[in-house]
């Protein structure tokens, strides 16, 4: 019993020497407070997105009492220290708003909201001149090559990740649900040596990913050989991974605050026209780069001697063991290289959609639709369907009017659309595209 | 600090609310993962399901409250059909992975703002308790003893949620005791055997979908009805995992596991969130070690950590018995 506790202990405090680097940090964004209670964050915006500040925020508990009361920032932005959480509602002093904004109007004023323990909530309202409208999306057929090549590169950036998840099921039958956390830290990581450390991005972004590759290392040595050793049946350890991604999810959140943080060199960068559609030049950067990365990973898989090795013992880890191979060190670097690879994922996807607590876990469920999509424990097989799960994602929000009627997702449905997909999957084909009948079992 | 107040957040917590609902979501839960060993990973969608049932039957169609129970029901005995037909005969994991998809599918839809009309977009459903309320045997008054002395209205709510905590516990009981719960034990155990004694094993684990789903939308209507209100985010994959944590914790496979985890997880996190809470307002911890909204990630944490260290090393929980619960994927 007492070596996997001192190993556990062992993994805590490796996970968390990560992280002492950022609580410096978080202090100085100001958005928590030093009080008992919650936080409450109001942000007040015009049509144009441009803050608007000088205006007087109210916040009423349900009993009517008041919470507090503070003016927008330069930033729009009125924080409430609230005593506890529950339901509160928020009132706009519109007399208050800029001369030069006069006549606009919010959706819902004052404005219901509830406040949960543990997360800033953060409010954003829009002042607008008919708040109820809604706003007109670039529909039809022209749009679709501009999702499609979105779609790709979500997709690439979602294999990367997959690609792990897929070989670590196939050597140890373990269904990782930490995996998500592996983009996290990646993406966390690079954000600390960047911005605090503040290295150039390119040096950040290299000790991002070998410092996933390391807490890979750690994941394996430090939990699941133990665990693996003891003969922990499948099932508990899939729930220890579960246990894992949470403890891990809230230590970044814990150090790094519950914000959305860009990189420090990040720019707003113009896309390049290709015709049907425009890229950023960090995008193609990444997309080329994953693709890289997609290449080497299939060829090392299908020609070097270790590749070989991982997919003999994903085939079958008795017989690999029987023929030689170290079953052991072949598991070892697939978690090290499957975290690596996550982690470079979370670098990317950070670059376009900020880095956050739970940028990994948010995507963890698509990762999964990717995999069983392709064929569970199947390498290919998790880029192929990582790929399509990006494409859909995107292509699917395309409006395209059809004989009176608009086809087409909304915009904030989209992910549904591609777990509605991994069910129907399973219905017709629970192997997956590339798995074979035998592992449904 | 106030050992008063600690103590009686701490007790009220145990019995409150949150722990009748996660016993009621846990006892679900134990007749699905504990005696047939499905992985459901999406007990928050049953939840969901019951919760909004009422809501927007009340609210969208303008049903009473009675019928809006029913509908409750019938809509979470067809998402274990749903959720069941494509994947219980498949190997366990696959099962895990539909089920919390689906839970976070009915998530998004419920709070996307395309339908808020129905669901009331992110905002939740709320004001259609009124017909329940007016049911409160009790007049206006303090019930109870000591530190736990609630309102009438708190009283009420805990009066019904225990009264159906106490129905699911007889009810799970009684099943498990009968030929029909030996049957969901040994598919448990060894589904081939079963399956050549000519049981038709996808029968019986879809049974046992359909019920611990309905006593998951039992949890839904306690919730929604106590706070007369439904928040979509309440019902994320978290509600699962604590769900998850109250049951392992308490004992998989036993009767009243659920409920003693239920009630030691909330008398825990109660006792941790408020003393946290309290450290920081006295300036006891310093607000550079620890701040206000950092209390509520420890919550997470430690049941992050509880959910590991469990499985890890105790994974029959407190009063559960190893022999009932071997845990091994086939």
């Amino acid at each position: 019993m007492a070596p996997p506790l001192k190993f556990l202990l062992l993994a805590v405090i490796l996970a968390s020497t990560i992280m002492p680097t950022a609580s410096a940090s978080a202090a100085a964004f100001g958005a928590t407070a030093a009080t008992g209670g919650e936080v409450l964050n109001v942000r007040l915006r015009s049509e144009d997105r441009t803050p608007v500040g000088g205006v007087t925020v109210t916040v009423t508990a349900p009993d009517g009492t008041e919470v507090g009361q503070t003016e927008t920032d330069d930033e729009g932005v009125a924080t409430f220290d609230i005593p506890e959480p529950g339901p509160y509602s928020v009132e706009v002093d519109l007399e208050t708003i800029p001369e030069e904004l006069a006549g606009l109007s919010l959706a819902q004023n004052p404005r219901d909201t509830r406040v949960d323990p543990g997360t800033p909530r953060n409010l954003n309202l829009l002042l607008a001149t008919d708040p109820g409208a809604v706003r007109e999306t670039a529909s039809g057929w022209s749009t679709v090559p501009q999702l499609f090549v979105s779609g790709l590169r979500f997709g690439l950036l979602i294999a990367l990740a997959a690609l792990g998840l897929s070989m670590i099921f196939g050597t140890t039958g373990l269904t990782n649900f930490a995996h998500g956390e592996f983009i996290t830290v990646g993406a966390v990581v690079t954000y600390v040596f960047n911005n605090i450390a503040e290295l150039p991005f390119l040096a950040a972004a290299a000790i991002g990913i070998i410092a996933t590759a390391a807490y890979g290392w750690v994941n394996d040595a430090a939990l699941w050989k133990p665990l693996r050793r003891r003969g922990t049946g499948l099932i508990a350890m899939m729930i220890v991974s579960i246990g894992l991604g949470i403890f891990i999810r809230y230590v970044v959140a814990f150090f790094l605050g519950t914000e959305t943080f860009q990189f420090r060199e990040y720019a707003i960068q113009a896309g390049i026209d290709f015709g049907p559609f425009s890229l950023k030049p960090a995008d193609i950067i990444g997309m080329v780069l994953a693709v890289v990365v997609l290449v080497l990973a299939a060829l090392s898989l299908l020609y070097t001697r270790i590749g070989k090795a991982t997919r003999a013992v994903a085939d079958n880890p008795a017989l690999a063991a029987a023929s030689g191979i170290d079953v052991d060190r072949v598991i070892r670097v697939v978690w090290v290289t499957g975290a690596g690879m996550a982690g470079l994922s979370g670098v990317l996807l950070g670059i376009t959609q900020g880095v956050s607590w739970n940028l990994g876990a948010q995507l963890l469920l698509l990762i999964f639709a990717a995999v069983t999509l392709g064929g569970l424990g199947t390498a290919f097989g998790a880029v192929t369907g990582a790929l399509i799960v990006g494409i859909l994602i995107d292509v699917s929000t395309a409006q395209i009017p059809v004989g009176g009627i608009t086809l087409g997702v909304p915009t904030e449905l989209k992910y549904v659309g591609a777990l509605v997909v991994l069910i129907v999957i399973l219905l017709f084909r629970p192997q997956g595209i590339l798995g074979r009948r035998e592992r449904v079992g | 600090m106030d050992i008063d107040s600690i103590l009686r957040n701490g007790l009220q917590a145990a019995v409150g609310i949150d722990a009748i609902v996660f016993a009621l979501a846990a006892i679900g839960l134990n007749v699905h993962f504990g005696y047939t060993g499905l992985l459901n990973f999406g007990q928050a969608a049953f939840v969901l399901v019951g919760a909004y049932g009422i809501g927007i039957g009340v609210l969208y169609f303008g049903l009473p409250l009675g019928v809006s129970l029913i509908l409750g029901l019938v809509a979470s005995v067809i998402l274990a059909l749903l959720l069941g037909i494509p994947t219980l005969r498949l190997r366990a994991d696959y099962l895990a992975i539909v089920t919390i998809a689906a839970a976070e599918i009915l998530r998004l839809v419920a709070r996307a703002n395309s339908f808020r009309d129905v669901s009331g977009g992110s905002d939740g459903l709320s004001g259609f308790a009124g017909s329940y309320n007016a049911l409160n045997p009790f007049p206006v008054g303090d019930y109870g003893f000591g530190y736990l002395t609630f309102d009438e209205r708190a009283f009420f709510n805990i009066v019904v949620g225990w009264s159906l905590v106490a129905l699911s516990v007889l009810a799970v009981f009684l099943w498990m005791r009968s030929p029909w719960g030996r049957v969901l034990k040994a598919i448990r155990e060894d589904e081939d055997a079963v399956r050549s004694l000519g049981k038709n094993v996808f029968s019986y684990k879809m049974q046992a979908l359909v019920i611990g789903g309905v006593i998951g939308c039992l949890a839904g209507f306690v919730y929604s009805l106590s706070r007369s209100s439904v928040q979509p985010d309440n019902y994320g994959t978290a509600f699962t995992f604590f769900a998850y944590t109250v049951l392992l914790l308490g004992g998989a496979a036993r009767v009243f596991g659920p409920v003693v985890g239920a009630m030691i997880f909330w008398l825990v996190i109660s006792l941790t969130d408020t003393l946290l809470r309290q450290g920081v307002t006295n300036d006891i911890i310093p607000s550079y070690i620890l701040d206000g909204p950092q209390v509520g990630q420890v919550r997470f944490m430690l049941v992050g950590l509880a959910l590991m260290l469990l499985m890890i090393f105790r994974p029959q929980g407190i009063f559960g018995d190893k022999r009932e619960l071997m845990l091994d994927a086939r």
